[in-house]
C-alpha cells in the first residue's frame, strides 16, 4: 500500500509501527509528549500510546541515553530523542564509552538495542548548535551504527528496523527534509537499511551523498545533463556501515567520484569514502576523489550559511574540476 | 566560599568540614547512623536497629568471615600486580564494612551497578572472585556474564554506571506492572565520593526522582578521589545532596557493619515497594592505594591513616563478637587458614589465564555481522598468513577478503 506523506509524518508513522509491533518499545526525550517533539514528528503518539510509552524526560542528554542503557540491559527498546544535533555531547560520553562497548565489554552476554534519533544538518535558518552534522564523530566509534535517511519511503522503514536492530542505532534525521513529501510503501521494507542505493543511473561521473543533501545531488546531475554529462547519484543511506561495494561499482562504471556531505570535509566520512575508492578501484579513476562539504570552522551563522552548505553550484563546480582531468 | 579556604592536600579534617560546610545551620552535618561503637558495643537506634535484630551469631560470623576473606583477596591480588600478573589492581582494604554489609543486605532478583572497587559485593553476590581479575589481568574487559549474578561489569568511566542503574530500576517497576507476580525488586549504583562529581550521579538522581524509580545509591565516601579529598568536591556532607533531589539521604559509619546493612535493608525495602529512590553515604576511609599505580604517601598523613586503624571494620565486628562470645581464637586459626588456601586457589587461577587469540577481539564488536569489522578481520587473517612459518592457507584469507 502506497501512500503520500512528508518525512516527518513517516517517522512518526514508522514510530508508531514499531510501538505497536514491539510492545517493550517506548520513545523518550524532551519535549516529545504533548507537544510531539519540536518538529512534531511524535505527535499524537504519546495520545496513543500513552505517557508511559511515550516519555517527556527531564533536560538530560547523558540521564536520557544513560537511563536508556539501563532499561535496554533490562530488556526494552528504548527510542532516544536527542532535540538538536549540537545538543548531543553532553550525551557523548554515555554513547560512545557506553552505548557502544556494551556488547563487546561483556563479551556478547549483553546488549543495549537503543536507538538514538537526532535530527541535523542545516538550511533552516537557526541559532548555534542547532545545524550541524557530527555523524562522523560517531561513525568513528565501534559499536554503534549510523542511518540517514533521505525521503519519507526510507524514513519510514528505517526508524522500524533501527528498532528492530541488536545493535544500537543513531539514526540522523535530516530536518530540513522533514517537510519533504514522497510515496511510502507501507507493506513491506524494500531494503537492508544499511546498503546504500543508487537513486539515479548515470554512466559519466559519480556522486555519493546522504540524508539532507541526496535532493540537492539529485538536481546537481539533472543540471549536469543539460551539459551532456550523465551522474550517477549514490544514497549512503547507512553511515556505518558504509556499502562500499555499490560505491566501488559505480566508480568502476563511471571513473569519476564526488562525496558531498554538510559536515566539515576535514576528517569527514567523505575522506574515508576517498581512501577507499583510492585502495580499491584506483585503476578505474579518471580524476581523483573529490570532496564538496563544509568548511573547517563552526557551523556559521544563519544569514550566511548558504555559503557553507554544498550546493548545486558547487557541486557542478566539482564536476567541471573532475572532468578536467 | 574564597578559594583560599579550600584544603590543601593534608588537612584537619574536622576543622576543614566546618570551614567549607558553613554554620551549623546552613548546613547540618547529618546525624551518622552507628550501631556499633569503634569499641564494638552495641547503641540502640530508634529507626534502624530493629533491622538487624533478627540477625543470628552465625550471621553475625558470617559477616566477619566475609570481611575477612575478601581483604585476605585484596591483599593477595595486590601481590599479583606487585609480581607482573595483573597489569593493574583496584584496592578496597578498608572498604569491607560498607561492601559486604549492604551486599548482604540485597536480595537475588536485585541488581548491582558497581563502580570498579566493589570487590566485597561481588564476593557477595555469589561471584567467583577470580572472574574479577579478567580485567584487571588484561584479558579481557569484562570478565563474568553479569545476568549469572546480577552484578554488573565494572565501569571504568565514573559514575556512568549510575544513569543505568536508574533506567534498569525504572524497567523493574515497569515488568511488575505488566507482571504484578514478579517480585519487589531494586538496583543499587555504587559510586565514590569523586564520582558524585560527576555529572551523571545528578542527572540519575534527577531521572531517580522524576520517575520514582526503585534504587538506592549507595555512596562509599573513602575520603579521597585519588589525591583530592571529598572537602574539594563537597562543601556540604554528601548525604545532604539527596534533600535537593527530593529523596532520603543517610550518612551512615561505613566502617560499621551492623549500621551499614540495618540502613541498606531499609533502603531496599522502601525503594522496592515504591518508596522511591534512596542516597547511602557510607562514610569510610581506603586504606590502601587508590590504584596500584599511585602512592598516598604524597598527599596524605601517615597520622591520618592511623587515626583510621582504630576504625578498622574488622576489628570493630571482633571486638563485638569477642564481648558477646560468640568467637574464639580456633575461630580466627580456621579462617586464616581458610584464607590461605583461598589465596593458593585464587594465584594459581589467575595464573592459568590466558590472553584470548587477537581475532576473538573482532567477535563481539556488534550483535549483528557488520562488513567493516569483516572486512578488517579477513585482512588480518590474510597478513597473518603471509609469514613464513604460518599454518594458514594465505590464499584462502586473502580470497575472502577480496570476495
Amino acid at each position: 500500500m502506497s501512500t503520500t506523506m512528508t518525512m516527518a509524518k513517516a517517522i512518526n508513522a514508522g514510530l508508531r509501527a514499531a510501538l505497536e509491533s514491539h510492545p517493550n518499545s517506548l520513545l523518550m526525550g524532551e519535549d516529545i509528549g504533548s507537544l510531539g517533539g519540536v518538529y512534531r514528528v511524535t505527535e499524537g503518539l504519546k495520545a496513543d500510546f500513552g505517557a508511559d510509552r511515550v516519555m517527556d524526560t527531564p533536560l538530560a542528554e547523558s540521564g536520557i541515553i544513560g537511563t536508556a542503557i539501563g532499561l535496554a540491559l533490562r530488556g526494552y527498546l528504548p527510542v532516544c530523542e536527542i532535540q538538536f544535533d549540537g545538543f548531543v555531547f553532553p550525551g557523548f560520553n554515555q554513547i560512545t564509552t557506553q552505548l557502544a562497548k556494551m556488547h563487546s565489554r561483556s563479551e556478547g552476554n549483553l546488549s543495549a538495542p537503543v536507538v538514538i534519533r537526532i535530527p541535523y544538518g542545516g538550511g533552516i535558518g537557526s541559532i548555534e548548535h542547532h545545524s550541524e552534522s557530527p555523524e562522523a564523530l560517531f561513525a568513528h566509534t565501534a559499536g554503534l551504527r549510523i542511518i540517514t535517511p533521505s525521503n519519507p519511503q526510507d524514513a519510514y522503514w528505517m526508524i522500524q528496523q533501527a528498532v528492530a536492530c541488536k545493535d544500537p542505532v543513531i539514526v540522523f534525521e535530516p530536518k530540513r527534509r522533514y517537510w519533504l513529501k514522497g510515496d511510502v510503501d507501507t507493506s513491506a521494507p524494500t531494503s537492508d537499511p544499511f546498503s546504500a542505493q543508487i537513486v539515479r543511473e548515470g554512466t559519466d561521473a559519480t556522486i555519493v551523498t546522504y540524508g539532507p543533501l541526496v535532493p540537492v545531488a539529485l538536481a546537481a546531475a539533472a543540471a549536469a545533463e543539460e551539459d551532456g554529462r550523465s551522474v550517477e547519484v549514490v544514497d549512503l543511506r547507512s553511515i556505518s556501515p558504509i556499502d562500499f561495494d555499490t560505491i566501488t561499482d559505480s566508480v568502476k562504471k563511471t571513473g569519476r567520484l564526488i562525496v558531498t556531505h554538510e559536515a566539515p570535509t576535514f576528517g569527514g566520512i567523505g575522506g574515508e569514502i576517498a581512501a577507499r575508492v583510492a585502495e580499491r578501484a584506483f585503476l578505474s579513476l579518471e580524476a581523483p576523489v573529490l570532496r564538496v562539504g563544509g568548511f573547517h570552522m563552526p557551523y556559521p551563522v544563519a544569514k550566511v550559511e548558504e555559503h557553507y552548505l554544498p550546493d548545486i553550484d558547487r557541486l557542478l563546480e566539482a564536476l567541471d574540476r573532475s572532468f578536467a582531468y | 566560599m574564597d578559594v583560599g579556604h579550600l584544603p590543601a592536600s593534608e588537612f584537619d579534617s574536622a576543622g576543614f568540614e566546618q570551614t567549607l560546610m558553613g554554620s551549623p545551620e546552613e548546613n547540618p552535618v547529618p546525624d551518622m547512623v552507628q550501631l556499633l561503637t569503634i569499641d564494638g558495643e552495641v547503641r540502640h537506634d530508634p529507626t534502624y536497629s530493629s533491622y538487624v535484630a533478627d540477625l543470628t551469631a552465625d550471621e553475625l560470623r558470617g559477616f566477619y568471615r566475609d570481611m575477612f576473606l575478601v581483604r585476605r583477596f585484596d591483599e593477595e591480588a595486590t601481590a599479583l600486580q606487585r609480581q607482573g600478573e595483573l597489569v593493574m589492581w583496584v584496592p578496597m582494604t578498608g572498604q569491607e564494612g560498607a561492601q559486604i554489609a549492604s551486599g548482604r543486605a540485597l536480595m537475588p532478583q536485585d541488581y548491582v551497578f558497581p563502580t570498579y572497587r566493589e570487590h566485597g559485593v561481588a564476593y557477595t553476590r555469589g561471584l567467583e572472585l577470580s572472574h574479577l581479575l579478567r580485567r584487571f589481568r588484561g584479558i579481557s574487559h569484562g570478565g563474568w556474564d553479569p545476568r549469572e549474578a546480577n552484578f554488573h561489569l565494572y565501569t571504568l568511566v565514573l559514575a556512568a554506571q549510575v544513569p543505568h542503574a536508574v533506567g534498569y530500576a525504572m524497567g523493574m517497576a515497569r515488568d511488575r506492572l505488566v507482571n504484578p507476580k514478579l517480585p519487589e525488586a531494586a538496583t543499587v549504583a555504587y559510586f565514590g565520593d569523586g564520582a558524585s562529581s560527576e555529572g551523571d550521579v545528578h542527572e540519575g538522581m534527577v531521572f531517580a526522582a522524576s520517575y520514582n524509580a526503585p534504587v538506592v545509591f549507595f555512596c562509599q565516601n573513602n575520603h579521597w578521589a585519588i589525591s583530592v579529598p571529598t572537602e574539594v568536591q563537597s562543601r556540604v556532607p554528601l548525604a545532604n545532596r539527596a534533600r535537593g533531589y527530593g529523596f532520603p539521604g543517610i550518612r551512615v559509619d561505613g566502617n560499621d557493619v551492623l549500621a551499614v546493612h540495618a540502613v541498606t535493608r531499609w533502603a531496599l525495602e522502601h525503594a522496592r515497594s515504591g518508596g522511591g529512590p534512596v542516597l547511602i553515604e557510607a562514610f569510610t576511609y581506603r586504606m590502601s592505594a587508590h590504584t596500584t599505580a599511585d602512592d598516598p604517601t604524597k598527599y596524605r598523613l601517615s597520622a591520618d591513616e592511623e587515626a583510621w586503624l582504630d576504625r578498622d571494620p574488622l576489628l570493630r565486628l571482633e571486638k563485638h563478637l569477642r564481648s558477646r562470645d560468640l568467637v574464639d581464637d580456633a575461630f580466627f586459626e580456621d579462617l586464616r587458614e581458610e584464607g590461605r588456601n583461598m589465596a593458593v586457589r585464587l594465584r594459581e587461577n589467575v595464573q592459568a589465564m590466558e590472553a584470548p587469540g587477537f581475532e576473538d577481539a573482532f567477535t563481539d564488536v556488534y550483535a549483528e555481522a557488520h562488513p567493516l569489522v569483516r572486512e578488517e578481520l579477513n585482512a588480518h587473517r590474510a597478513y597473518e598468513a603471509g609469514f613464513a612459518d604460518s599454518d594458514a592457507d594465505p590464499t584462502a584469507a586473502s580470497r575472502e577478503h577480496t570476495a
